[in-house]
């Protein structure tokens, strides 16, 4: 186990034109968990195939427990990884498989059986130890790539998009189960992912990425609740926060959404008389049928039951907005309801750069 | 989406006809007949030559084929040459598929530059073989220019040499065959592969061998019965190189043709080289099945 202390990487695919990753830095705690997330382009595949050692940077440097492995070949840096397309070699059977990375390293037979056995158990491969890859079903290939990988004493877990291509329903119980392990292990892991409910649920802190840089970086419910800019509250959160554009009254003490006020939260104070940008998320709007102080008045365009919640698309003075409303809530396209908004769940951006706005 | 089964072919439902001949049967016929003709006839053809003379069967020629002077010398020969040039030929090919793999500058070029003598016809190779081992050719005057003596290489009392030069010759002319077959089968391989086994600390002789190796199996196989019974052929190159000084198989094969004026034994000899031939593949595809039933993946 060890720490990871990313500086100032730059990387340029040759050929390419913008950067892969652009001057990141990133601190990792000894046996935290870091979730790189981000759209497809965004460098966090890069990222993690630098540490790795399977890409190698043009500038910066990557230490991983103290010692600089920037430009090591892969095999000197004590990692273990799991594979999007699970790479698990078609030509040997599971047992083997799962003991690859200790038999490289010349482990003691009897090691390797003991070790792999214990992977096998956590993982519920017992039964399949003797088979080939291609007599098992996606999801136990899966497990064969995460029991390979955690067999290994790695200083560093490596994960890259591990539940990509499994189904939705897999996906979601072999989530908590991966969280499980891995908590238990208590190794420093890095894991790649595009799936923002994946990044909230499994990470102790997130790193977003867009165009090869670092958007945001905290613990989950900080991103989620507080985006950093415009991009990152658009990208976490299904739906997606909501943006408008308002602007400060004079005094500071209220928000002008067109024709309608909002109560503004304190913090606005020094912004008097400024255009803002006001995100607010689904499940932070209240949704009434009668008016209460402080409420917008908004039209209702989409009205999307999901079970647990029901989904509204309103309008709110040429804005298009998606709130939540409890199930038992009842109201139809057309039809005018009204909104009440927490001042302290709001956030403010600027107009021009995106970023969050903080108090002065 | 749900795939609806096909509807049940119209024929099936339609009263039996008598006697048709099955659809399968028809689609390859022309194959059959095409092999019978081009193949199987002139394979019996052989047979016949070299076991039949005036009066029905005979072993006489296959008699006179084996107490020729040159026949076992040219059995050696082959037999040296293969077991020497296979291993080296397949050392080669994987080194250069290997280095080709890492995307150096202009790799496009050098697999190119690599693939040109597979379009060469090999009595071409062995001139030009021929241009640089003679006594007067490129390399003696290259070692002269260092001051060096050169040798006779293709004297017919130097039998060392002489294999040098054929194996050098045949290596230049025929790697490439081998090359071809190895990259296109490196290429069918994920790079995964070999990036998890270089994560898990595989050397990268380890990945070699555990990895690399056993994925591209199926191309080795295939290239490896390719070469083996293109070798065992190997004529045209020695003929130019040595011509009767280094006798191998099919060389006999051609003396007694056409120098000698005797086709039943000539028969004789291609039937030796056949059944070789055929043994050598069932061997291979034999000793290098898949014992793990499924492919890649």
């Amino acid at each position: 186990m060890a720490d990871i202390q990313i500086s100032n990487l730059v990387k340029t695919y040759p050929g390419g034109s913008e950067r892969a990753t652009d001057d990141v830095s990133l601190q990792i705690q000894d046996g935290e968990f870091t979730v790189l997330l981000g759209p497809s382009g965004c460098g966090k595949t890069t990222l993690l195939r630098m540490i790795a050692g399977l890409e190698l940077p043009d500038s910066g440097s990557i230490a991983i427990g103290g010692r600089d492995v920037t430009y090591l070949p892969p095999n000197k840096r004590n990692l273990s990884m799991v594979f999007q397309s699970y790479a698990v070699f078609p030509h040997r059977k599971v047992r083997y498989n799962i003991g690859f990375g200790l038999r490289m390293a010349k482990v003691p037979a009897e090691e390797i059986e003991r070790k792999v056995q214990w992977a096998a158990d956590l993982l519920q491969l017992g039964p399949y130890l003797d088979r080939l890859p291609a007599n098992l079903s996606g999801g136990q290939r899966q497990r064969v790539a995460v029991a390979r990988a955690i067999v290994m004493d790695a200083d560093v877990l490596l994960m890259d998009e591990p539940l990509s291509n499994l189904d939705a329903l897999l996906r979601l119980t072999f989530r908590s189960e991966l969280k499980k392990i891995v908590q238990d292990l208590g190794t420093t892991t890095v894991y790649v992912t595009h799936d923002q409910s994946e990044a909230l649920s499994l990470g102790d802190q997130v790193a977003v990425m867009r165009k090869g840089r670092i958007a945001q970086l905290g613990d989950p419910l900080d991103v989620y609740d507080a985006p950093a800019d415009r991009f990152v509250g658009g990208f976490i959160g299904s739906p997606p926060m909501n943006f408008m554009d308002a602007a400060v009254s004079h005094d500071g003490g209220t928000l002008v959404l067109g024709e309608q006020q909002l109560m503004a939260p304190s913090i606005l104070r020094s912004f008097a008389g400024r255009d803002v940008l006001l995100g607010v998320r689904a499940e932070n709007v209240t949704v009434r049928n009668e008016r209460s102080s402080g409420d917008v008045a908004a039209t209702v365009l989409v009205v999307e039951p999901m079970g647990s919640t029901i989904l509204l698309t309103v309008e709110v003075d040429g804005h298009t907005l998606k709130v939540q409303a409890p199930p038992t809530f009842r109201t139809a396209p057309h039809k005018t309801i009204w909104l009440g908004f927490a001042p302290n769940t709001m956030r403010v951006y600027d107009r021009e750069t995106s970023m969050a706005l903080e108090a002065k | 989406m749900a795939v609806e089964a096909p509807p049940t072919p119209a024929g099936t439902l339609a009263p039996p006809r008598r006697r048709k001949i099955p659809p399968a049967v028809l689609l390859i016929a022309p194959s059959v007949v095409f092999m019978a003709l081009l193949l199987g006839w002139p394979v019996i053809q052989g047979i016949l030559q070299a076991f039949r003379d005036e009066n029905g069967f005979t072993l006489d020629f296959v008699t006179r084929m084996v107490q020729d002077p040159y026949f076992w010398p040219a059995v050696r020969n082959t037999l040296l040459l293969i077991v020497v040039m296979i291993p080296l030929q397949f050392a080669f090919a994987i080194g250069m598929a290997l280095m080709l793999r890492t995307n150096p500058r202009l790799h496009k070029v050098h697999f190119f530059v690599w693939a040109i003598p597979l379009a060469l016809s090999d009595l071409a190779a062995g001139l030009v073989w021929l241009a640089i081992f003679n006594d007067r050719g490129y390399l003696n005057s290259a070692l002269s220019l260092f001051g060096i003596e050169g040798g006779s290489w293709l004297a017919y009392d130097n039998q060392a040499s002489m294999f040098m030069c054929v194996l050098i010759a045949e290596l230049w002319r025929a790697t490439s065959l081998v090359l071809i077959i190895v990259v296109a089968g490196l290429q069918g391989i994920p790079k995964d592969y070999d990036e998890a086994a270089q994560v898990f600390g595989a050397t990268f002789w380890q990945r070699l061998r555990h990895v690399t190796l056993p994925l591209l199996k199926p191309s080795l196989q295939v290239a490896l019965i390719l070469r083996t019974i293109l070798a065992f052929q190997t004529f045209a190159v020695a003929q130019a190189l040595t011509g009767q000084n280094f006798p191998l198989v099919v060389g006999e094969t051609y003396r007694w043709y056409t120098g000698l004026q005797n086709p039943n034994v000539a028969a004789a000899l291609a039937l030796v080289i056949l059944v070789v031939s055929m043994l050598t593949s069932i061997f291979y595809l034999r000793a290098l099945r898949d014992k793990n039933q499924g492919g890649l993946r």
